[in-house]
């Protein structure tokens, strides 16, 4: 992986909103241009998904494409459904008592939501990780990276287990950090390292997708940049979906921006843009997305 | 521990300064009250001095009530009323603590005391087989218990356990679950002798009247220990963060799995010490065998048929029907008693450990 | 399916999404819990069957062969009567007891102390029953006719409780003393459930009492029993529901008598519901032993009721802890 090429303009982040919202300066590797739906393995189509909680529609119509090998970002107020649909999108949002969705969600022509479709298999291929890093307390490190492989009862042998450990740590940028520490609690790590502990036990049971929900809102500035690397280093190989409250991240991180709003309280969030995130954050099309975005937002 | 010498948590810190007028007005507090304590405990000597022997009940009981007076009355003289009122209730809740204390250390001095008379190799490894008036002992009664506590907890453990993870990993606020959260609840209240007469009239039905086992008694014991079961692990399983069980489907682990894998170990802890504190509370229960298991003076391991001892019915029953001399039966019955309460304790520490050993250690 | 050459290395499994995983699995286990849980119903409705029908010949058989006028309803009278008796005894001997020492444990207990003396309180609610009852009729018996009882007799005669023709028990095996051991056994439960919601004051009001220059003990006043007050008396009625139940104790210590009596110091004792079917149990066949069921579902039906209420006022006490 190259690591130099990929290097976020971390610094740069402080520059005022208004004008400092600029494509990231990383050029997308592939595809070039972003915004051109591209026939890869592991495109998202979603197609005006409605999500409910019971009675209650959370996100109302949304339709947007996503790309492979890219970080698509997600922004959008408070409450305006965005941790919501990022659950749709590897079936978690069913776990909630009452909760149903209608819609498609098409990850290589197979709708997710369609008939015969295992929603424990659909996680499998559409990984995740939280916005409260939660590695399992009762397990090692070692066995956290594995819980994914080990929980679905796979037997592995000593080595190839060791391997994939090394390989998803590596992965996350965690390796050298624990290495030899493999067999103690994943709950004596920092917050940070969680996380990556977190992201790594994601990859381990090797996803297409990888949907992260604010990972880094739990995190010190430090954290937060070995994440915003790790995921321009993932997008190599995943098709990531990030949701953040912090532009800059989106900014630096993301090649296209969703742009999500709601009208009012018991109102349902939609879908208000979806662009490069260059032009999000420097031209947006929707005044609103402007206001959001410059921080005139009230 | 000193009753006046109790160091006022954060919250509390500036009572002592709460007189009516002056923040330094006189003061009780530190060695004028533990001189209030001792002139009670003198007191309370007096009791019972003029007519010899230790009488602790009554040293007690008067030491308590001449503290509890005596503090009211020196602190309306050196302090304010409020703060006479607060020292008063302060007296009156340690006094009522250390009033309790005297039944609960009597009861366990009691059976000491008595159960050790009885308290020989002979007692735990001989039945009462043939024996008329001394030796013997409650050998038969310890399998007997043994062999029906073990049948309960087969038969409550997963009972309860499934239920209580039904209800915290499964229900779905239908009316089904919530009628199972009720009928829980009512189990729980069930009187014992009740619990040992369904499953006296349930033997019954399949066996015909006069029906004793063992079985019998494990049926209702587990009608006890089910309720106790649910409630301490549906109380552990939720305890356990849902964020640990969104992890884990998120890795597409399927739910059973996630149950067994993540949440069980998770809370396993708790239900454990739960299970322990379970044991603990059926092993003493008299009635239900009474009426459902009997007595008797011979070891009968087969616990499908016929009639079997059990301490808490070989102590009752060697109490209430004493063979000749009574004194010989008494004191079995005190030594099952005692051997009992032994049981209790061990339950109890057991627990104890258990809990400090298989908590996770990162759980917030 | 990952096609993506530079994907992490592993087992190359290409599972697809509609590959049931673990389906068996989910289904035997959920079928497990679902099963245990109607498991519960089955068993009290099973509990309510029998006990009726085991219960019900009392009404419909001839009831010559019974000893008596044989009529169920003045055969369980006094024993109702007999039960609530020595349960309210001990409730209002246990309650202000208990409620002293939780509020003990929870606020003038240094922290450290307050967790042991919590485990240890829960320890005494373990003690076996038929303990307590060798320990009241040897220990506590004779000290309540030595002591107590002569003296309630001579400064409280006037009061129906503690005067009639009747002369003293000389044994102690009285309804006081009864009372005054299901206190002892009850109040552990009391003590708990109370202790529980005086540590769940929240913080805030105490210290707003605190603020305002109250002592320690205003502050309980304003503050912790207002809040606790639900929760107390629904550990009272917990109480109340486990004495009434209470076997042992009472079969071993009290001297029964058939009747409604009053005075609790004499050796004429109205039994109890409980005590009586373990008296009469083994030595009982026939038409009696269903009587003696009949007398079990009165007494179910009775803590039934208790523990009913409990429940009401616990719930309408907490409404924000979650059911
Ligand atoms: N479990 C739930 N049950 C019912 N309604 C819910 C639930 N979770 C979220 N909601 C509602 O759905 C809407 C969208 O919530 P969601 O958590 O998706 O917002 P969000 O955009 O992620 O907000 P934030 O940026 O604060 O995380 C909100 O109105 C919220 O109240
Ligand atoms: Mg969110």
């Amino acid at each position: 992986m190259n690591r130099s090429a990929t290097r976020a303009p971390y610094f740069e982040a402080s520059i005022p909103m208004t004008d400092s919202v600029r494509a990231p300066a990383t050029a997308p590797n592939e595809p070039v241009d972003a915004n051109a739906p591209v026939d890869l393995p592991n495109r998202i189509d979603i197609r005006d998904l409605d999500i409910y909680y019971g009675d209650f529609k959370a996100v109302e119509g949304v339709s947007m494409t996503i790309n492979p090998r890219s970080v698509t970002a997600l922004i959008g107020p408070s409450g305006c459904g965005k941790s919501t649909f990022l659950r749709s999108m590897n079936r978690m949002h069913e776990v909630i008592r009452g909760a149903y969705v209608d819609g498609e969600v098409i990850i290589n022509g197979r709708n997710l939501y369609g008939p015969g479709v295992d929603p424990v298999a659909v996680r499998r291929k559409v990984g995740m990780v939280f916005q409260r890093p939660n590695p399992f307390p009762t397990m090692s490190i070692a066995d956290n990276v594995l819980a994914g492989k080990k929980l679905n009862s796979k037997r592995m042998s000593k080595s190839v287990a060791a391997e994939l450990v090394e390989t998803s740590l590596r992965g996350a940028n965690l390796w050298n950090e624990v290495k030899d520490r493999l067999d103690g609690p994943g709950s004596g790590l920092s917050g940070g390292q969680q996380q990556r502990l977190c992201i790594a036990r994601a990859i381990a049971v090797e996803p297409d997708v990888l949907l992260m929900d604010e990972p880094c809102s739990a995190l010190d500035p430090i954290s937060t940049l070995a994440i915003e690397e790790l995921m321009l280093e993932l997008k190599n190989s995943y098709n990531i979906v990030i949701v953040t409250h912090n532009m800059q991240q989106a900014a630096r991180v993301s090649d296209r921006t969703g742009f999500f709003n709601i009208e009012g309280t018991g109102k349902p969030g939609r879908l208000i843009e979806m662009d490069a995130t260059e032009k999000i954050f420097s031209n947006p099309t929707e005044q609103q997305t402007q206001d959001y975005v410059t921080g005139r937002f009230g | 521990m000193s009753l006046t010498d109790i160091p006022p948590r954060p919250l509390e810190s500036d009572e002592r300064s709460n007189s009516d007028d002056a923040i330094t007005s006189g003061s009780l507090a530190g060695a004028p009250m533990l001189g209030i304590f001792a002139g009670a405990v003198v007191i309370g000597a007096l009791s019972w001095l003029p007519f010899g022997g230790v009488n602790w009940a009554r040293w007690v009981i008067v030491t308590l009530l001449a503290y509890v007076i005596g503090t009211l009355i020196i602190s309306r003289v050196v302090e304010s009323p409020r703060q006479a009122t607060d020292r008063f209730a302060t007296a009156v809740m340690s006094s009522a603590f250390l009033l309790v204390m005297l039944p609960l250390v009597s009861v366990v001095w009691t059976v000491v005391e008595r159960g050790a008379n009885r308290f020989d190799w002979t007692f735990y490894s001989e039945t009462m087989r043939g024996v008329i008036g001394e030796g013997g002992g409650g050998y038969h009664a310890i399998v007997g218990t043994l062999i029906v506590t073990s049948l309960t907890a087969l038969f409550a453990i997963p009972f309860g356990l499934f239920t209580a993870i039904y209800l915290v990993e499964y229900a779905n606020g239908s009316r089904f679950s919530k009628a199972v959260t009720a009928l829980v609840d009512v189990m729980t209240g069930i009187p014992s002798i009740v619990a040992g007469l369904f499953a006296y009239a349930l033997f019954v039905l399949i066996d015909g009247p006069g029906h004793r086992s063992g079985l019998a008694g494990a049926v209702a014991l587990t009608l006890l220990m089910t309720p106790v079961v649910v409630r301490t692990s549906e109380e552990m399983l939720r305890l356990v963060p849902n964020e640990l069980r969104e992890a884990s489907f998120a890795l597409g682990v399927p739910r059973w799995r996630t149950i067994t894998k993540v949440v069980l170990p998770t809370a396993i802890a708790g239900i454990l010490t739960g299970i322990v504190l379970a044991v603990a509370r059926v092993i003493g229960e008299t009635a239900p065998l009474l009426v459902t298991v009997g007595i008797t003076a011979n070891l009968n391991k087969n616990p499908l048929s016929g009639r079997m001892a059990t301490l808490p019915v070989f102590s009752y029953n060697s109490y209430k029907f004493p063979t000749l001399p009574p004194e010989a039966s008494i004191d079995r019955a005190w030594t099952a008693a005692l051997t009992l309460v032994l049981i209790v304790m061990v339950l109890f520490v057991t627990a104890r450990i258990l809990s400090s050993i298989l908590k996770p250690k990162g759980l917030r | 399916m990952t096609i993506l050459d530079n994907s992490p290395p592993g087992d190359t499994d290409a599972s697809s999404i509609d590959e049931p995983v673990g389906k068996a699995g989910d289904k035997i286990f959920f079928g497990l819990s679902f099963g245990a849980a109607a498991l519960i119903l089955v068993t009290l409705a099973a509990v309510a069957i029998f006990l009726f029908l085991e219960g019900l010949p009392i009404f419909t058989s001839d009831t010559a062969e019974l000893d008596g006028d044989g009529s169920f309803v003045s055969y369980v009278g006094p024993l109702v009567f007999g039960t609530i008796y020595i349960s309210v005894i001990a409730l209002v001997l246990a309650t202000p007891v208990a409620i002293a020492v939780a509020l003990y444990v929870s606020h003038y207990a240094p922290r450290k102390l307050a967790q042991s003396l919590g485990s240890f309180i829960d320890l005494l609610a373990a003690i076996p029953s038929v303990v307590y009852g060798l320990w009241g009729i040897t220990v506590l018996a004779p000290v309540m006719a030595r002591s107590v009882f002569p003296w309630l007799r001579e400064n409280l005669g006037f009061i129906p409780l503690f005067g009639s023709d009747v002369p003293i028990a000389q044994s102690g095996r009285s309804t006081l003393t009864v009372g005054v051991v299901l206190a002892v056994m009850i109040l552990p439960i009391i003590t708990a459930i109370s202790r529980e919601v005086f540590i769940q004051t929240p913080r805030l009001h105490e210290e707003a009492s605190i603020a305002l220059g109250a002592t320690r003990w205003e502050m309980i006043r304003q503050a912790v029993i207002p809040y606790g007050r639900s929760g107390v008396i629904s550990g009272a009625m917990l109480g109340l529901g486990r004495a009434l139940g209470e076997t042992m104790a009472v079969a071993i210590i009290l001297s029964p008598a058939k009747g409604y009596f009053w005075d609790v110091l004499t050796a004429q004792n109205s039994n109890s519901i409980a005590a009586n079917i373990a008296l009469q149990f083994p030595e009982s066949s026939g038409l009696e032993v269903n009587r003696l069921i009949a007398t079990g579902l009165v007494l179910f039906v009775i803590t039934f009721g208790v523990n009913a209420i409990a429940r009401r006022i616990a719930n309408a006490g907490f409404s924000g802890a979650d059911g």
